[in-house]
């Protein structure tokens, strides 16, 4: 919904995810749970029902060995920048655009549970809490104060660690400053990845890592055709990998899900 | 035992006779709450939805007995504000199953989310943006018309008439009915309209995604239009079913037939925009999203099959009937048409709340397949106890059928 809200701000953030570089190892999700407060149910093998809010894909491009290809496409939030489409179908407004940063998030204290905009995300990027988190004994201890657990019958997704940011932005302010460095703020995943596959930042600032990244001529992103403007930007020198990222009419559907 | 209750001047069964069928019926109905009780305590994890599937069977049913429900405003419409006199035998039965269909829709609908104690948020936080809101308030509101409706229905029970308050709040009831049917009728346009634009303003979801018109996309209207169609020959189609049951004529035919040849009209309408929308949808909607239409269907579960099923079976063949004089006239081929009619707007909504989801979006993905659980099916199966006990209550306590005396006179 940001043609509603727009306004004038420095920051909108993004990140890019360069597939080339991806291994698949997971790290990015490992973090993002643990970041995140996520609990891990003893029986996570119906995957319908496993919250991952960063979800690696694993995609082939269907060719019989030994041309056979690999890729991983991890998968955050996409934080849609035009009319995002779980914003505008809340019902409770429980889910926010802000304006000021671009970031996407759930108030999980006002959602009802309606699963509305699960149905509207074609990303599959929101997930819905069937059970109660349950942590193994003392393990709460652990969990990150920053980050409120969510309970039974909400909705959740991935936030771009917006904690991180409230952090990063009271430090700035502590030292006088009011705005953010490039890398100052950076999600749990892109911290995590041990190849560097995940870049993160202000896509406002033309000296940040993320603006440049984009501009690059293998970047693109999922379901372009949609229209629903992600701030998520994946890079590929692979044609085939840059062609799994949207439907395209008469093409041979190759790439598998992991 | 419960005589002086039963209205003056018509047969009813006995007492033992009807207590054994209520209790059958509130058997049901007790499996389908202690169901609900659980699903409230463990929560929405004994359903078999998922993050791909986020509505389910219980949407379906929401959204397929609320068209079913539309009988009663539209049977309003037509018999308060377009003053069609012969409707005016059924139209006390048509706001009971508006009535029975609405409040299933709401107590499901409270089943439905995951924090049922949070279902206020929806008037106290509404996203006026959101089609879902307008469901919510208009929901609510003509239910509230609905009940407005059938008090007054209740408060002419012989024995509750009796009372002189009851007996004047009953008259001034009846004077503003005229009144409370266009309001209901204003609400119920939105809201089988709103239904429909929750799938079509999905603009991620090729699927169900339509333009439209202003802030409306086209299902919002094939919605409405669906639900004025098939509502009234729900309400033909349990009536059928109602006479049959107590041996006995209890609407004049010609309100039937009178009813049977509006809904036939409308069908014959709606399916030609259906057919209209569909290809649209196939020819323009869907190419922009790089997808084409045969890879909207899937399988058996589904299939192209689904589509000639709700177009062809469920929608041409009913309207040709209802059309067709000799055919409605005769009452085999009326239950027919109105029987394939309601199964066909029941489909229609199934598809657009779970083939929607099914439909995998990213090329990379493949199609899933939901089937509900058993306290799915169980709940939404409660909806047809409910009604089976409310319309007992009512054909047995209440008057009704305002033309049973005469269509029915004691034998000598």
């Amino acid at each position: 919904m940001s043609e509603h809200h727009e306004v004038a701000s420095k920051e909108k953030y993004g990140m890019v995810i360069d597939l080339d570089k991806c291994t698949g190892c997971g790290a990015c999700t490992v973090s993002c749970l643990s970041e995140n407060n996520h609990y891990v149910r003893e029986d996570e093998s119906d995957k319908l029902r496993s919250v991952a809010w960063m979800k690696v894909y694993k995609v082939t491009n269907g060719e019989p060995f030994p041309n056979t290809k690999v890729a991983f496409i991890p998968r955050p939030c996409m934080h849609c920048d035009h009319h995002t489409p779980c914003v505008s179908v809340c019902p409770v407004m429980a889910t926010d655009y802000n304006p000021l940063t671009g970031i996407v998030s759930q108030i999980y204290t006002r959602c009802i549970g309606c699963r509305y905009c699960v149905g509207a995300c074609p990303y599959h990027a929101r997930y819905f809490n069937w059970w109660d988190p349950v942590w193994p004994e003392g393990m709460h201890k652990l969990l990150n104060p920053d980050m409120s657990p969510r309970m039974r019958g909400v909705v959740e997704k991935c936030s771009f660690c917006n904690h991180r940011l409230q952090k990063a932005k009271d430090k700035a302010y502590v030292e006088g400053r009011r705005d953010l460095k490039d890398g100052e703020y950076v999600t749990a995943c892109a911290e995590a990845c041990p190849t560097r596959a995940i870049t993160f930042g202000n896509m406002k600032d033309p000296e940040s890592a993320v603006a440049k990244l984009i501009k690059s001529p293998g970047a693109f992103r999922l379901l372009e055709k949609l229209g629903t403007q992600p701030k998520v930007y994946y890079l590929s020198n692979e044609s085939w990998i840059r062609e799994s990222g949207d439907n395209a009419l008469g093409r041979k559907k190759t790439a598998r899900p992991a | 035992m419960d005589r002086a209750w039963i209205p003056e001047g018509v047969q009813r069964c006995s007492a033992g006779a009807f207590y054994s069928w209520m209790a059958l019926w509130l058997f049901v109905l007790g499996a389908a709450v202690t169901t609900a009780l659980l699903i409230l305590w463990k929560g929405l994890n004994q359903t078999n939805m998922n993050d791909y599937f986020g509505f389910g069977a219980w949407i379906t049913a929401d959204l397929g007995v609320i068209a079913l429900g539309a009988g009663a405003f539209f049977s309003g419409f037509l018999t308060y504000v377009l003053r069609i006199k012969e409707l005016k035998a059924l139209i006390n039965f048509a706001v009971i199953i508006g009535f029975i269909c609405y409040s299933s829709a709401l107590l499901i609908l409270t089943l439905d989310i995951g924090q049922p104690l949070r279902g206020w948020f929806g008037y106290w936080f509404p996203n006026i943006h959101s089609m879902l809101t307008e469901v919510i308030f208009c929901i609510t509101l003509y239910f509230t018309v609905l009940t407005i409706e059938y008090v007054p229905l209740i408060l002419e029970n012989r024995k509750i008439y009796a009372n002189p308050v009851a007996h004047t709040l009953s008259h001034n009831f009846h004077e503003a009915m005229a009144i409370f049917a266009a309001i209901g009728t204003f609400l119920s346009f939105f809201h089988q309209g709103s239904l429909g634009g929750m799938y079509g303003v999905l603009y991620a979801r090729p699927f169900a995604f339509r333009e439209g018109f202003f802030v409306w996309p086209w299902t919002f209207f094939l919605f409405i239009f669906s639900a004025i169609s098939v509502g009234p020959t729900f309400t033909i189609l349990i009536t059928m079913i109602l006479q049959k049951v107590t041996k006995k004529r209890l609407v004049p035919r010609e309100s039937l037939s009178v009813l049977a040849k509006i809904a036939g009209c409308l069908l014959c309408g709606y399916v030609i925009v259906k057919i209209a929308d569909t290809y649209y949808w196939a020819t323009h909607i869907l190419p922009a999203r790089g997808l084409t239409f045969a890879e909207q269907y899937h399988g058996y579960q589904y299939g192209l099959w689904l589509l000639f099923a709700e177009i062809g079976l469920c929608g041409i063949i009913p309207a040709l009937i209802l059309i067709t004089r000799r055919l409605r006239e005769n009452d085999k081929w009326l239950v027919l048409a109105c029987a394939l009619a309601s199964i066909g707007v029941v489909l229609n909504r199934f598809i657009f709340t779970v083939q929607t989801l099914a439909m995998p979006v990213y090329p990379f993905d493949k199609w899933y397949i939901y089937f509900p659980s058993w306290q799915e099916w169980v709940t939404s199966m409660a909806v047809v106890a409910y009604g089976a006990v409310i319309i007992s209550l009512s054909y047995r306590y209440l008057p009704v059928f305002p033309y049973e005396r005469d269509l029915n006179p004691p034998a000598r």
